[in-house]
């Protein structure tokens, strides 16, 4: 016992590097995670197609060279030519036009049924996890209840039941969307709540609301943030689908999803109608995944390098 | 060491905790572990009190109970006065602060995401024991007591070895400054060079900062170092309580004598005699009927089978279940 009784235990416990004896100063997390993204190329890919979408969100209708929503049966199927450089459809509107004007719908509405299936999934998920027992028993019951009616047809009925807009349309694509959050947060938080920082984060006095959003939460949010990317695109294309069945966006208003449904039956006489709003869709599906993937690895501290 | 004089800090009364493995359709238990039976103890202030066993004995789970990670199926804990076991969840959280827990695998205890500087912080933070300009001061001076640099609170914890997150984890019990510390085997997941470092900084702390240790071991010559007293459990139940000195010179319970034995011995001259148990631990599903420990002892007598035997003091504080005892 007494061998061990040295007054040099402290500086034996620290190896004492002698490069780094300045105090280490306090890196904002942001920074920190910003500085890990950066190395990511393709995140960084991903991030400025992100911002330049944005970017067409808000200013697309002034950039584009003709009225979107302005018909002329006498244009109808030009295929790209200077004028029109994407071509024009069916009823004769300029497709570039509508393809930036669309920018701003399919992204706020990809965004917004995320967030919103995002929320509500989480919170579920969330409560159903970590307090298990009957209260999971009966929440992720009733989950499966949803998931057991195929997804559109139960947006369609939300659809039917809210009535028409691009709102309501958000509201019916979220929620069709929300056990699949609520499920792949449920499991995270099962295998995570059983660490021992869990308990210790218990023992020192936190609240059950406090250990779910400090302590679980931020260890699951790789596999949330990489679902909510792949959900943006879904979304989408969810967002098409009520379009095409006419509950969507109403016409003559821009839709990529909306656009490509609508020119379904021209696939093989006029490609172009449906080509560049695929390409649209495909680029930002693309970009959301690799910043998703990217903020994925950042988010995690023992990626760093 | 007279044990009148001494205040109790805490006392724990028929405790029990029963798991349901199983139940039928109507909710009701079918197969239940009894993890612990029926234990009765007291820690009084200063002391290190070392709790012992082999592995699923429910010593740990005695040590999560008293911090309130399990709730006991009956029983009392009393607290200063007052019996945790019965408060609502709202008041039960107040005393988190004066009993803390060290855990046994640094490795999980620590959150990935958090700089040890905030971990340590934390529960300064959430029990509202410091202002904010404060706490940085404090966790710096708690990093310094465990023996860590203050210039490395910005790290992340897998920045660190084992011994080291224990001692972060050391410090986070601290912060609270709490009156007893429960070590739930604190150093049974270091390696050995390391151990000695880390129960020789426990029990400096003590020292230091006048805590009571409720101290979780799975083999008697860890507890050796740091005990006061020491509790054997076997099975649930509390086999034998004695100061430090009786456990070692004169074990009373014959499995006390046996986990005794097995400690291993560098001295080859006085060569002890090792004391090998026959048959493995029953299930604490479904433990033997009269002592818990009859169908492995070696000295075994007609009433253990049937009979369980009450701890009983023997006189000087030391307590001990056995029906060798029955009489004295």
């Amino acid at each position: 016992m007494a061998l061990f009784k040295n007054k040099n235990k402290i500086n034996e416990a620290v190896p004492s590097d002698n490069t780094s004896v300045v105090v280490e100063k306090p890196e904002s997390r942001l920074k920190v995670m910003w500085d890990t993204l950066k190395l990511n190329k393709a995140a960084v890919a991903g991030m400025v197609v992100i911002i330049i979408f944005l970017f067409l969100a808000v200013f697309g209708d002034l950039l584009a060279p003709w009225d979107p929503e302005y018909s002329n049966m006498s244009l109808a199927f030009i295929p790209p030519c200077a004028d029109h450089w994407f071509g024009t459809d069916q009823l004769g509107r300029d497709i570039f036009s509508r393809v930036l004007s669309g920018t701003k719908v399919s992204l706020f509405v990809g965004l917004a049924a995320v967030a919103y299936s995002l929320i509500i999934g989480t919170i579920l998920g969330s409560i159903a996890g970590y307090f298990g027992g009957k209260t999971d028993l009966i929440i992720m019951r009733c989950m499966d209840i949803m998931l057991s009616i195929p997804s559109i047809l139960l947006a369609i009925t939300l659809m039917a039941a809210l009535g028409k807009g691009l709102d309501k349309a958000i509201i019916a694509i979220g929620t069709v969307s929300i056990p699949e959050y609520a499920r792949i947060v449920r499991s995270s938080i099962l295998s995570v709540k059983e660490n021992d920082y869990v308990a210790a984060a218990k023992v020192i006095g936190n609240s059950d609301s406090r250990i779910i959003f400090v302590h679980i939460l931020p260890n699951v949010i790789s596999s949330i943030v990489v679902r909510a990317t792949l959900g943006i695109s879904t979304a989408i294309l969810d967002t098409a689908a009520l379009g095409f069945l006419g509950m969507g966006v109403q016409p003559p208003m821009a839709e990529w999803g909306d656009m490509l449904g609508r020119a379904r039956s021209y696939i093989f006489s006029a490609p172009y109608t449906l080509i560049f709003p695929g390409i649209m869709i495909t680029i930002a599906v693309l970009a959301f995944n690799l910043f998703g993937d990217g903020l994925r690895d950042a988010l995690d501290p023992k990626e760093r390098v | 060491m007279s044990e009148e004089k001494k205040e109790v800090l805490l006392e724990v009364k028929n405790l029990k905790k029963y798991f349901t493995l199983e139940s039928d359709i109507f909710g009701r238990p079918k197969t239940v572990l009894k993890a612990v039976d029926d234990v009765s103890f007291k820690i009084y202030k200063g002391e290190a009190f070392g709790l012992v066993g082999e592995s699923g004995c429910g010593k740990s789970t005695i040590g999560k109970m008293l911090v309130d990670l399990y709730k006991p199926t009956s029983g009392e804990i009393i607290y200063d006065g007052v019996n945790l076991a019965a408060l609502p969840e709202r008041q039960r959280r107040k005393y988190c602060k004066d009993i803390q827990l060290i855990f046994q695998d640094p490795y999980a205890s620590l959150n990935p995401r958090k700089t040890i500087g905030d971990i340590i912080a934390e529960p300064i933070r959430i029990n509202k024991l410091l202002p904010e300009d404060k706490i940085e001061d404090r966790v710096n001076y708690l990093l310094d007591c465990v023996g860590l640099a203050n210039h490395q609170r910005n790290r992340y914890p897998h920045e660190f070895s084992g011994g080291q997150r224990q001692r972060v984890g050391i410090a986070r019990a601290l912060a609270v400054e709490p009156k007893l510390i429960v070590c739930d085997e604190p150093v049974s997941a270091l390696d050995v060079s390391i151990q000695a470092q880390v129960l020789n900084l426990l029990d400096e702390l003590k020292d230091e900062f006048g805590l009571t240790y409720l101290f979780i071991a799975h083999g008697l010559n860890v507890v050796k170092h740091i005990s006061d007293r020491v509790g054997v459990m076997y099975l649930g139940k509390l086999m034998e309580i004695a100061g430090k000195s009786e456990i070692y010179d004169d074990p009373l319970n014959p499995y006390t004598q046996a986990l005794l034995s097995a400690i291993p011995s560098v001295d080859i001259k006085h060569k002890k005699k090792r004391i090998i148990l026959s048959g493995d631990v029953p299930t604490p599903i479904n433990p033997p009927k009269g002592c818990r420990f009859c169908s492995r002892c070696f000295d075994k007598c007609e009433n253990c089978d049937t009979v369980e035997p009450e701890l009983k003091d023997v006189g000087g504080g030391h307590f001990v279940a056995c029906h060798h005892f029955d009489d004295k």
